[in-house]
């Protein structure tokens, strides 16, 4: 167990251990991407100042009010969801009409201004967040040393992404959804407050961000720029596997962390640029992406 | 039926039309499709809305449930006026509606496709009495909803707005394109719908099929009702008829 194809097994063990968090990540966000993309036809671009404010709700109860960890697990994604409530009962829901262009650059705006907010407030160095204690440590599997915080970050975006993807494919509320995925003007004539739905979804897929950033608190720095570094690649995550696919962004997410932390082994130069070389190739091949409909 | 007897008495207006429809008017955008229907229909009546294309039946049928953007006039259910109302809203008050594509959802499996409309009022058919109406969608109750036949597809599509307690049903063309077979089955199944109380607005195309189910008619022209015939005179009327047609 020494040497795996000539390299070192815990740093081969490392850094697909690196791959999956951050492919629990990707794929977290990307489930809220795919979600909101579904219903509302729109690109949210501001998923990524959402999952950063998801992570500063947490600094920030933490902060000023001394609520940790678990209680921030709940009331960041609640809080951050009600901010994408009111943005889509403000701003977004005069869109849907208009091509996916309008919701993008909107959504890109109000990304800038959210960082631009908080950059102002805060800086841009980043704030400290502790792991909590119950989850501090690390266990010794025998090839590595397995950071507790981390096992218990890949289990629980595993377990956020099969109970949201059970949700939509298994529940009644979950067949309201799909159908209004496709027909939308239908369901609401079977009598679905079908814009009441759309707006909490979207509320529904921000709060997916917050609670990713909350989970990012303590890997990362808290700081307005950990969103927008992650979201770039989380839409090429989104491109490969099928824009509005749930099960196809889960597994992307999850495969593409695996393959950027395999390549940072093999091949470090191209890490950063596995991913992009990837959804080249799968646009020139299948331009609907691996899991999407054509 | 027992809901019918119960009725409030001021519920209904003074011709005793279970829906009024007067002077609507309806917009897609900037084109102006419907220039003033006026319609009647009472309770457990069977009434068609027989023209040609383009004549504006689908789009009455569209208004009536909300799904044309822009609309004017009057829409009066059980005395009450829709006829701004959003399409959930209306949907509550008891009118269904199975649109000419039929809208079956290809994300969902036959069951989810019956079972998707929400109850809007107590008293729809329980489950078993729609298989037994049925039969076919209980056999393929987990194949994916676009893989049944034309046919089976618009079973569903009916069968779907029967258990939500809806009384009053809206069927545009269900008879489209489909074998003479099937049709004929159509046909029976409105006929029983009636027997059970429903009261169904109809758009059809196709008059020798609609004489088979309906009570009235209406002849539609131009977005406008330019005619309204009897089932009994609807022999007497054929030359008129053909000229409004066209066939």
């Amino acid at each position: 167990m020494d040497e795996i194809f000539g390299i070192p097994a815990p740093l081969l063990f490392g850094q697909l251990l690196l791959g999956l968090i951050n492919g629990a990540f990707y794929a977290m966000l990307s489930l809220g991407l795919a979600v909101i993309f579904g219903l509302l036809n729109i690109i949210n671009f501001s998923h990524g100042a959402q999952f950063m404010m998801g992570a500063f709700v947490a600094w920030m109860l933490l902060h000023y009010l001394g609520i940790g960890y678990w209680w921030a697990l709940i009331l960041s994604p609640l809080l951050v969801g009600l901010t994408g409530v009111i943005l889509e009962r403000t701003m977004i829901c005069r869109l849907y009409k208009l091509d996916h262009l309008y919701g993008l650059l909107l959504t890109f705006g109000i990304s800038l201004i959210i960082e631009g907010i908080f950059r102002n407030q805060y800086g841009s160095s980043g704030m400290p967040y502790r792991i909590p204690t119950q989850l501090s440590g690390a266990w010794d599997l025998g090839f590595m040393f397995m950071p507790v915080y981390r096992g218990w970050v890949v289990v629980f975006a595993l377990f956020t992404c099969i109970t949201t993807w059970l949700v939509i494919e298994k529940t009644r509320l979950g067949a309201y959804l799909r159908a209004a995925t496709e027909n939308a003007p239908l369901v609401q004539a079977f009598g679905v407050n079908v814009p009441r739905m759309i707006t909490l979804t979207y509320g529904a897929g921000v709060a997916l961000a917050a609670l990713a950033g909350v989970l990012a608190a303590p890997i990362y720095s808290v700081n307005p720029q950990m969103g927008t570094n992650l979201i770039i690649v989380v839409f090429a995550v989104v491109v490969i596997g099928g824009m509005g696919s749930i099960l196809g962004s889960v597994l992307t997410g999850f495969g593409l962390g695996i393959v950027e932390g395999l390549t940072k082994v093999f091949y470090p130069e191209a890490s950063a640029t596995v991913i992009f070389i990837i959804m080249v190739i799968v646009l020139l091949a299948r331009p609907a992406g691996l899991f999407g409909r054509a | 039926m027992a809901d019918v007897m119960t009725a409030p008495a001021g519920a209904k207006a003074s011709t005793g039309a279970l829906m009024e429809i007067s002077g609507l008017e309806a917009w897609y955008g900037e084109s102006h499709v419907l220039h003033g229907v006026d319609i009647d229909i009472r309770e457990g009546e069977v009434v068609t809305l027989l023209g040609r294309n383009g004549a504006g039946k689908t789009s009455t049928l569209r208004s009536v449930m909300g799904l044309v953007p822009r609309r004017s006039g009057s829409i009066k259910y059980e005395g009450k006026e829709f006829v701004n109302a959003r399409p959930d809203v209306i949907a509550r008050a008891g009118i269904a509606y199975c649109p000419e594509e039929r809208g079956i959802f290809a994300s969902l499996d036959v069951t989810e496709n019956l079972l998707l409309p929400p109850m809007v009022r107590p008293g729809g058919l329980p489950l078993d009495e729609i298989y037994t109406l049925f039969p076919n969608l209980k056999e393929r109750a987990r194949s994916q909803g676009t893989k049944l036949s034309g046919g089976e597809q618009q079973m569903l599509a009916i069968a779907r707005i029967l258990r939500t307690g809806a009384r009053f049903l809206l069927l545009d063309e269900p008879s489209e394109g489909l074998a003479p077979v099937i049709v004929q089955q159509i046909g029976r199944t409105i006929r029983e719908l009636k027997k059970r109380g429903f009261t169904v607005l109809l758009v059809e195309q196709n008059f020798r099929f609609a004489q088979t189910v309906a009570d009235r008619h209406y002849v539609m022209e131009h977005g406008r009702v330019v005619d309204m015939v009897a089932n009994e005179d609807l022999n007497a009327s054929l030359d008129r008829l053909h000229q409004y047609l066209g066939v």
